[in-house]
This record gives structure tokens, C-alpha cells and sequence, in this order.
């Protein structure tokens, strides 16, 4: 899993079926001090993230489907925590509050 | 999922089983400021209405047949949205009530 923030998100109306109803988040991905890396991905929402918010991001297919609960959907990276607290090396890296 | 523009098509007459009927169109993947980002792939256009100029979203690997209408097929870049508006928000806005 990786660790982003919230900084978009993606309208779109004509897309496959299984995003229909489904809010697309543009997420910078955070290296370990909890600054952007310079990468993105655009994500699924399963938790009602919103911007700002430092989040959980799960990048990888199966898991992804079973997150959605959807066994054909062509979905990869979703949305799965809003992060509180981000611990590397006993430094407070996140704190969200 | 990653942001790319469509930048041209590809034809091909003899293809693997399966992929009868896909369209195929060329996209350069973009970085968050939409400029261009790595090299062009063919990608299978997963919404049927995809063409050159727009700018869609794409997903890679397994999930890319997961697109199509037979799934079991070798394809691993496929279009599936066309992006109206990407909306950068600042800090606190645009949060879905939970």
C-alpha cells in the first residue's frame, strides 16, 4: 500500500461501467518524509476521503476489486484509510487531526 | 490510474483471439501538471469513444482486459474514462459527508 494526499479530483462522464457513481481522486504519492515524490495516481474513493487528507492507497488489482466489490472491475488504485497518524524512524512524519 | 492523451490509432487486421473488435489508440501518459510523462503506449479503448486530443484516464496491467468485454484477453493498457475536469481543491473542500 501507499501513502498519498488528496489534491483533485477527476469528472468524468463517459468511463467504463464500473466507475459509474464512483468519485475519482487525484492523489500525490508521499515519500517517507511525507512530501510528494513527485507521482500520482488517480484513485476510487471507498472512505470518503476529501482534499487535503493525507490517505491510504491500494494499487493492486485483486485487492482492489474486493475493496469495490466488484470481481470484473478494470479498477487498481483505491482509496482504503484516511491517515491520523504517519510514524517513519520514530519521527512524526503525518499528524492529521 | 493515470491521466493521458490520446495522441493517434492504431490499426491491425491480425490480431491474437479475443481482441477482434478492440479499438486501439496511442496515448502518452501525462504527469499531475499534463505534460507529457514517459513514452507513448498503445492502449485498448475500454469506452468506445475515445479519440486523438482527448485526454482520458488509463489503467495498466491485469486490470486493463478487466475492461473489456472478454476479459481474458492479452491487452495490459486500456482507456476507461474520458476526463470532463480535473478540479485541484485546496485543503478541505470538496470532502463527501461520511
Amino acid at each position: 500500500m501507499k501513502v498519498g494526499r488528496v489534491v483533485g479530483t477527476v469528472v468524468s462522464t463517459i468511463s467504463s461501467p464500473a466507475f459509474e457513481g464512483r468519485r475519482l481522486l487525484l492523489c500525490d504519492l508521499l515519500d517517507a518524509a511525507g512530501d510528494p515524490d513527485g507521482s500520482y495516481l488517480i484513485c476510487v474513493d471507498t472512505v470518503g476521503s476529501g482534499a487535503g487528507e493525507a490517505v491510504l492507497i491500494l494499487d493492486e488489482g485483486n485487492s482492489a476489486r474486493q475493496v469495490i466489490g466488484m470481481p470484473t472491475a478494470p479498477i487498481r488504485a483505491v482509496v482504503v484509510g484516511i491517515i491520523d497518524q504517519l510514524v517513519v524512524d520514530g519521527e512524526l512524519v503525518l499528524c492529521e487531526s | 490510474m493515470q491521466l493521458a492523451r490520446v495522441t493517434g490509432t492504431l490499426v491491425a487486421s491480425v490480431k491474437a483471439d479475443g481482441l477482434e473488435g478492440v479499438k486501439f489508440l496511442i496515448v502518452q501518459p501525462l504527469n499531475r501538471e499534463r505534460q507529457p510523462q514517459g513514452s507513448p503506449v498503445v492502449a485498448a479503448d475500454a469506452v468506445h469513444m475515445a479519440g486523438p486530443g482527448e485526454l482520458v484516464y488509463i489503467v495498466g496491467a491485469r486490470e486493463a482486459a478487466q475492461a473489456l468485454p472478454n476479459t481474458f484477453v492479452p491487452v495490459d493498457h486500456a482507456i476507461v474514462g474520458i476526463v470532463d475536469a480535473v478540479e485541484e481543491l485546496s485543503r478541505g473542500e470538496g470532502r463527501e459527508s461520511r
